[in-house]
């Protein structure tokens, strides 16, 4: 670890914090139905979609039909995205010439963008066709995102009202996210990509001599507007095989840290905003608080397993003076790596820029439980907002019965139905990840995709379903998940842990809101101090973390103890 | 509940059209007007042909030439059409032997770890300075150049962090190795 190295994540995660509260600002605005400056090229296309979708904007709905919405534009964007990859073959901007994708790959890798999960079960750069990639992934890239951020705004508008049956109006949420916030922020981060580097062309690729005299081709296509709205949107879904590690990606250091403050600013700014909106803005400042302390303790930890290397390669004759390399690139070094890791499993991004399989046994534990801990560390763009008021709810709960009081949290009494609610939608996580993972731990056709022996083949298939389920999509690459049984119990994994989501905590919202908001009195315990953020971090660790130490005891935990024995498998 | 299936589909529709058509061919649009040379790939060219892009690496086997680090891409290492990682994890024993065979094919030890190992992408670049440096006698014999000729082309080749802070030290070996090229032609 060098102090260059801390510098850099330091100013990254200080730009975000600058960017919390401008952008925070700008979206409570934008959700309050406000003017803001772009209003006037924007209005008319907002009113104009909304004439074409036979939509009144001034019409609230409950939590129910605001669920609905959400299942039924998530369906519709599963339909179409699934007839784009099985029809590939027909479509235009194939250069390539591509044909259509397994039914199974097909529907694995709609569920995963219209979860906003964005697994790859397949290599970009020899599946997809440039038509998919746009008009399928990156359409999923947006919408899926801004579907995150509706929901979380109607929870957040359940704080901010009282006596109210509605929670807002799907369909304008979702619209107002996409076309004030994610497309103009994406239209700014995709031309800074190019001129930075990534390509951006309806070509296919372009052929090379190389100084040695033999072919190279160089694929290419369509790559910033991707990348741009990947980060933005917190989705993850590389252009290419190997995602934000390939040169075209993130082709230096600068496109870096373009990469991950695009991927943080959001949802960050989205927690200010939440403050902003239930006015009290100290509450947004103590939930990012929550989140940079355990993002900062994961990069380290991450920093520092992966600067210690690998014992195994110290013996055969590589210098330990680099760290571990397998895997990495060589223009991001060990700090970049290590903060881009902890941000991309914190966030529910998913993309990467080391192959996360070939970090040290530690190293990869730490994304790992980033993930399991419910994708909150500051979470997708609006899931992980969510999701941390669900964490927050739990909180207040746990601080009322210490006490013997009703528990509240901003001025709303947190109940027995608000109760059972929270916990449905986070008993859902560790019954996915370790159900799947205890199948497919003994089923043939669950252990004949690992390809490494050993803890690190347990480790895999933990990871991939703990991906899957906190809607992540990063992997341990090493297993080969592209069968039957992976993209189908994958999907499913997907599905619940997006939806079975999504709907208690609506019906939380829609509960919250019938409420009357009461004024804090001296019994009220403040959930915007320190003594709550401290209470925030420990139920988020035992109540997010502790169902899956047995299982990381057995793999990553196992693999770094025979890895200081010499031992390889 | 019925009422919200017509918006589920216009809206499916206008936002494919907008984000997924629209959006992406009005940026190739910019990008080809504003920044031509990023926006085809960076390509490099010497006398008119086309050598490679300034941001993918190529693999190297001559010894006059710095050799890049070892790739896991595609079938062929450095295979630009098929980025792709070892994935191996820390304890897996192909790991091992893989690494012992490259550090025993490069007849000194201990190696910087990049020599030995496979990058991310299997498309790196860039190698470390401490890489470079260690290869500088092999170039120096099949060139027959000078060791501190090269140890000059060298440093100018090193990419610094800049202000000392951002990035990390590299250098990019096909840049590295066209000036190369351009200072001591190798007797074809």
């Amino acid at each position: 670890m060098t102090f260059s190295g801390w510098l850099q994540i330091a100013l990254v995660l200080i730009a975000v914090l600058a960017l919390a509260k401008p952008l925070g600002l700008y979206m409570a605005r934008v959700f309050a139905g406000e003017r803001t400056w772009l209003s006037p090229i924007v209005h008319p296309i907002e009113t104009g979609f909304y004439r074409l979708a036979g939509l009144r904007a001034d019409q609230e709905q409950g939590w129910l039909a605001y669920a609905f919405g959400v299942l039924a534009f998530s369906f519709a964007g599963f339909l179409a995205m699934f007839a784009i990859l099985r029809l590939q073959g027909f479509l235009p901007f194939n250069p390539q010439g591509f044909g259509e994708l397994a039914p199974d790959l097909a529907f694995n890798t709609a569920v995963s963008f219209v979860t906003n999960t964005n697994w790859q079960n397949y290599g970009g750069e020899t599946t997809m066709s440039h038509f998919s990639q746009m008009a399928g992934l990156t359409v999923q890239n947006f919408l899926s995102a801004a579907t995150g951020m509706a929901v979380a705004i109607a929870v957040t508008r359940a704080f901010m009202r009282s006596g109210a049956t509605a929670v807002g109006n799907f369909w304008v949420d979702m619209t107002r996210a996409t076309l004030y916030v994610l497309l103009p922020l994406a239209i700014v981060v995709a031309i800074g990509f190019v001129a930075l580097g990534l390509p951006q062309s309806m070509d296919a690729s372009f052929a090379a001599t190389t100084l040695e005299g033999t072919q190279q081709t160089i694929a290419i296509g369509p790559v910033a507007s991707q990348e741009a709205i990947k980060q933005l949107g917190t989705n993850g879904g590389g252009f290419f095989n190997t995602n934000a590690a390939h040169p075209f990606e993130n082709p230096n250091a600068f496109a870096n840290y373009l990469n991950i403050i695009a991927m943080l600013s959001i949802s960050t700014a989205l927690v200010y905003a939440f403050g902003q909106l239930v006015g009290n803005r100290r509450q947004g400042w103590a939930l990012i608080a929550v989140t940079g302390v355990l993002l900062l303790v994961g990069t380290g930890a991450i920093y520092w397993a992966e600067t210690s290397g690998n014992p195994l390669l110290h013996a055969v004759g590589v210098d330990p003076a680099l760290g571990n390399m397998e895997g990495k690139e060589v223009r991001f070094g060990q700090a970049m790596t290590a903060l881009y890791a902890a941000v991309t499993t914190g966030l529910s991004d998913g993309g990467v820029n080391a192959m996360h399989s070939s970090l040290t046994p530690l190293g990869g534990m730490v994304p790992m439980f980033l993930i399991q801990l419910g994708e909150v560390l500051p979470g997708g763009v609006g899931s992980g907002l969510y999701g941390m008021l669900v964490f927050a709810i739990l909180a207040v709960f746990v601080a009322g019965l210490m006490v013997g009081r009703t528990p509240e949290f901003l001025g709303k009494k947190i109940e027995a139905r608000e109760m059972k609610l929270a916990m449905l939608a986070i008993l859902i996580l560790p019954l996915v990840i370790l159900g799947f993972t205890a199948v497919s731990m003994v089923a043939p056709f669950g252990l004949s995709a690992i390809t490494t022996p050993g803890p690190h083949g347990l480790s895999e298939i933990l990871y991939a379903y703990s991906s899957a389920a906190g809607n992540n999509g990063s992997a341990f690459g090493g297993l080969s998940g592209n069968t039957p049984w992976y993209n189908t119990t994958l999907a499913i994994a997907m599905l619940l842990g997006r939806f079975a989501y999504i709907v208690p905590v609506l019906a939380i919202a829609g509960s919250l809101a019938a409420k009357p908001r009461l004024p804090g009195s001296s019994g009220t315990f403040p959930t915007d101090r320190p003594l709550f953020v401290g209470l925030l971090i420990g139920i988020i660790l035992i109540m997010g973390g502790l169902q899956f130490f047995p299982a990381l005891a057995l793999g990553p935990v196992v693999e770094h103890f025979a890895m200081l024995a010499g031992q390889s498998f | 509940m019925f009422n919200q299936i017509r918006p589920a589909i216009v809206m499916t529709i206008l936002f494919t059209l907008l984000t997924g058509l629209a959006y992406p061919l009005a940026i190739t649009g910019v990008g080809q007007l504003a920044f031509p040379a990023q926006a085809n790939g960076s390509r490099l060219e010497r006398d008119g042909v086309v050598v490679g892009s300034a941001l993918i690496g190529q693999d190297f086997t001559e010894p006059g030439y710095f050799w890049a680090r070892p790739s896991a891409a595609g079938d062929v290492p450095y295979n630009g059409a098929a980025s792709s990682g070892s994935n191996y994890g820390a304890t897996d024993a192909r790991l091992v032997q893989r690494v012992a065979g490259t550090v025993a094919s490069l007849g000194s030890s201990p190696v910087p770890a990049d020599a030995a190992t496979t990058s991310a992408s299997g498309l790196d670049p860039d190698i470390s300075p401490a890489n470079a440096r260690l290869q500088l006698a092999r170039v120096a014999a099949a060139r027959g150049v000078g060791l501190p000729v090269l140890e000059t082309l060298l440093g100018q080749m090193t990419e610094t962090p800049m202000l000392g802070i951002f990035g990390e030290p590299h250098v990019n070996v096909l840049a590295l190795n066209l000036a190369l090229d351009k200072m001591a032609p190798m007797a074809r």
